[in-house]
């Protein structure tokens, strides 16, 4: 066990963990912050898409030691009031079935238009391809992460 | 398909006085009582102990709330079921607040998510709580401006004296009209008149999921709560010889091991700990049963297809006779593999087991039968167990069995502890209850004028129960007909899959009969078109699908895609019906780079009225997706009773950039709901393959198509 002190939506957290548990880990059982959602645990659906330093990663391979001083925001910290351009997208469109893999879904897609304020079309698929929707909300996903682009300033 | 009993009109209401004030309407789902109204004291509502079955309560500040009781799991239910009540409530829906609904049989009845039967079992229910609600509003405006209700109209939450344009809200009107007598007969709105249904309206639980708040049971947290895994046997067929925890029990965070069924729990302090502790386990097996392959498989459908008996379903004529005359006939096998449900969520369930009852919460498609066999496996009384629902990250009916449930009970029971069972990915897709892989062999008979004269079914499943609808198109527009099945009882389990044994079956049939009218050289819409006009004039048995709502959405499908019409494009056919609903399928296939691509997908639905046109166009969109993606690539294969594929690195499933553009079209009819949740599923493997073979000459008869020669080589 080790103590880590995580830069998180602002905040610094302290969590006592093993140093190979993955972030993903240590904010839902540490932190309490169950937005980030726990999916296949490989890498593979995104549905545990968080922001390092602005960046989209994966936290259920990120384990907590590798972290250091890397700026992290979850989908409670991506906005003050749920009021992110992406966010609101997202209600406009009404993009969410079962929304279990939405918060992964709009972290991927806002670290996309961070770096990408206007994507195109095939540049919107091509950064959400790695991001399962089991019940099959692609075509809105689409729709809102254009629709959002709009919105960013 | 069972008659659903209309509730009758005295057994409707109940009435309470809610603490601070205000209207509490119950009503009453399954009561047969005479004279069930009654005004009902704050203290036993607070308590519970009422006999309703749902209500909705009117604060004075105007807030409407409305207990949503069904699980959501993405179908869009506690968004729909609201605005049932609220439009014929007249209330403003800005005012409404959606609460789900704990397990509660006393209040309740069908909590269950599955079949898409929620919104046509309570349509007239929800209908008639908002009328009565709202009549009981007018009364009390009456009496207040010393007037007839006819001069009265309500809208938005207000009740208006149209003579004179005096307003009263709703809030203003709760107490009084708590005192009005219920009424035992109210006017219903005709479809025409609705304001709300019909509309586009966001799910009710939007800002909730865009902001990361708990809503599943993965969420679900509990002061002192324990966290386990479970190991379950690697094969099936096989069950626990021996087990070695004790590196497991030494790992950091670990509370205990327990050995229990076939199952070794590993629980401690934390998710990831167990995780760990888990992977030190040494456990023996030892056989217990067939280890099956996929070979194996493939060796007994053969076997049971050429089998000289099976369980016949439905006969009529004289099919031996018919395809002894017949001027042609067309033979083909259709086979489909086992599929895992892979809800976004994985399966978990929290359960607290205590001396004086039991507390359990989490992701459920049928919380009454889980709680059910949890009190039995207990020995407990069900009314001592209590059983929140959280919001599902997907069902595609895994979650309709309790298994992970019980799991749960039976670990908190042994530990005596408060205690959260997780189960990781892996578990989830080696797990079980998958889709059963069935083979179809069909045989079609026909005239020399290209007539079906005939037509055999044998549907060979494992552990699939009846893999047949026999009562489905095209049964009753052929002379002479023989649909029967034949089953193998495998060690590997099986359970409902969204549309279950339709969501492969249409696939199958409908791709059949493209086949079949290629041979009889005509048209596949024109080809199902006389189908159903035969159907019709001269049945050849009980017709037990409504032949003009098929028609509609084949016409509409064929319209609205411009069928026949296009140049540079393949087009193909499908129209299936199930779960109450219709639904026609276009698919358009271009060749890319020599390959057969799927461009577009037109969908043509009827399901009655439709509640939520956002919600109702996605469940369709979503249905397609569902069924193309699974038809396309998704695969679950056994080696020696080992599932093969074990996350989604192995098992795929559709992405972002494989999925066509989505028309979706309703039927308006005015009908009442009939259901939507499973029936845009069914038809689209048989659309796609149809239009592959247009495209390419290559007719795919199994699943998945990426795995197939056809699609390999091509």
């Amino acid at each position: 066990m080790a103590t880590y002190k995580l830069q998180i939506n602002g905040r610094t957290y302290e969590a006592d963990v093993e140093p190979d548990t993955p972030l993903l880990w240590v904010l839902r059982d540490n932190l309490g912050l169950v937005g980030t959602k726990f999916g296949c645990g490989i890498a593979q659906c995104g549905a545990c898409t968080v922001h390092v330093n602005g960046n989209a990663m994966r936290s259920c391979v990120y384990p907590v030691s590798a972290v250091g001083n890397s700026k992290i925001t979850t989908i409670e910290g991506l906005s003050a009031d749920g009021d992110h351009p992406v966010q609101l997208a997202w209600d406009e469109v009404d993009v969410a079935q079962c929304g279990y893999c939405q918060a992964g879904q709009i972290m991927t897609a806002s670290a996309l238009l961070n770096r990408n304020p206007k994507p195109s079309a095939e540049e919107i698929d091509n950064a959400m391809h790695g991001n399962i929707c089991r019940c099959g909300t692609y075509h809105r996903i689409r729709e809102a992460v254009a629709l959002a682009a709009t919105k960013t300033k | 398909m069972s008659t659903l009993p209309k509730p009758s009109r005295r057994d409707f209401m109940k009435l309470a006085a809610t603490a601070g004030g205000g209207l509490m309407l119950g009503f009453s789902w399954t009561s047969t009582s005479a004279s069930a109204m009654k005004v009902v004291k704050d203290s036993s509502l607070a308590g519970g102990s009422i006999e309703f079955n749902s209500f909705l309560s009117l604060s004075p500040d105007g807030i409407v709330t409305i207990f949503s009781p069904n699980p959501e799991l993405g179908q869009n239910i506690k968004t729909s079921f609201p605005m049932i009540v609220a439009e014929e409530l007249d209330a403003d829906w800005t005012k409404v607040k959606v609460v789900q609904a704990p397990l509660d049989t006393k209040k309740f009845d069908r909590q269950v998510t599955g079949g898409s039967g929620a919104v046509p079992h309570s349509w007239e229910r929800l209908r008639k709580a908002g009328a009565t609600a709202r009549q009981m509003l007018m009364e009390a405006a009456a009496k207040k401006w010393k007037v007839s209700t006819s001069t009265l109209i309500t809208e938005n939450g207000m009740v208006v004296h149209q003579a004179t344009g005096r307003k009263l809200s709703y809030g203003e009107l709760a107490t009084e009209a708590a005192k009005v007598p219920v009424p035992t007969d109210v006017k219903l709105k005709d479809v025409k008149d609705f304001k709300l249904i019909g509309k586009v309206v966001r799910n009710v639980d939007n800002k909730e999921m865009i902001t990361g708040k708990p809503l599943y049971g993965m969420d679900f947290y509990k002061e002192g709560m324990l966290f386990a895994m479970i190991q379950r046997p690697e094969a099936f067929g096989t069950k626990i010889k021996s087990v070695d925890a004790a590196a497991a029990k030494a790992m950091p965070g670990i509370v205990d091991v327990v050995t229990f069924k076939n199952n070794v729990a590993v629980v401690g302090k934390s998710t990831w700990q167990v995780n760990k502790a888990r992977k030190v386990l040494k456990i023996q097996y030892e056989k217990d049963g067939d280890l099956e392959s996929s070979s194996d498989h493939d060796r007994i459908f053969k076997t049971l297809l050429a089998k000289p008996e099976a369980t016949v379903r439905r006969k009529e004529g004289d099919v031996d006779a018919a395809f002894k005359k017949a001027a042609k006939v067309v033979k083909s096998e259709y086979q489909c593999p086992f599929l895992s449900h892979s809800p976004m969520e994985p399966m978990n369930f929290f359960a607290h087991v205590r001396p004086d009852g039991v507390e359990l919460a989490g992701p459920t498609q049928t919380p009454e039968m889980a709680r059910g066999m949890v009190a039995k496996m207990l020995n407990i009384d069900p009314e001592k167990i209590t059983l929140e629902l959280t919001r599902l990250g997907g069902g595609f009916g895994r979650r309709l069995s309790a298994d992970y449930v019980l799991e749960a009970a039976e670990l908190s029971s042994i530990i005596k502890a408060p205690v959260k069972v997780i189960w990781t990915r892996e578990d989830d897709m080696t797990g079980g209850t998958y889709r059963p892989a069935v083979r179809y062999r069909f045989e079609a008979a026909l005239d020399t004028q290209g007539n079906m004269i005939g037509y055999k079914l044998r549907g060979a499943g494992i552990n699939a129960g009846n893999p047949t609808r026999e009562d489905n198109f095209p049964s009753g527009a052929v002379d002479n007909l023989l649909i029967e099945s034949i089953e193998h009882k495998s060690t590997i389990t099986t359970g409902p899959w969204r549309a279950p044994i339709t969501n492969f079956l249409a696939f199958a049939e409908q791709a059949f009969l493209d086949e079949v009218a290629e041979a009889a050289k005509k048209d596949p819409v024109q080809f199902r078109l006389a189908l159903l006009d035969k159907a019709k004039k001269s049945p050849a048995g009980p017709v037990r699908y409504d032949i003009d709502r098929m028609r509609g959405v084949i016409e509409l499908a064929a319209e609205k895609s411009g069928w026949g019409k296009k140049k540079g494009v393949a087009q193909g056919f499908s129209v299936y019906f199930s779960h109450r609903s219709y639904v026609a399928q276009v698919a358009e296939v271009k060749l890319k780079n020599n390959k057969p691509v799927v461009d577009k997908i037109y969908a043509a639905a009827d399901c009655g009225i439709v509640i939520n046109l956002s919600g109702a166009y996605q469940q369709v969109r979503g249905g397609v997706v569902d069924g193309l993606g699974h038809a396309m690539y998704s695969n679950m294969t056994f080696k020696d009773g080992v599932p093969e594929q074990k996350n989604f690195n192995s098992y795929r499933l559709i992405r972002m950039k494989e999925v066509p553009e989505i028309d979706v079209h309703f039927v308006n009819n005015g009908i009442d709901p009939t259901g939507l949740g499973e029936p845009a599923l069914p038809p689209t493997g048989g659309a796609v393959a149809n239009a592959i073979f247009k495209a390419t000459g290559k007719r795919l008869r199994n699943q998945p198509f990426m795995e197939q020669a056809e699609l390999k080589n091509a």
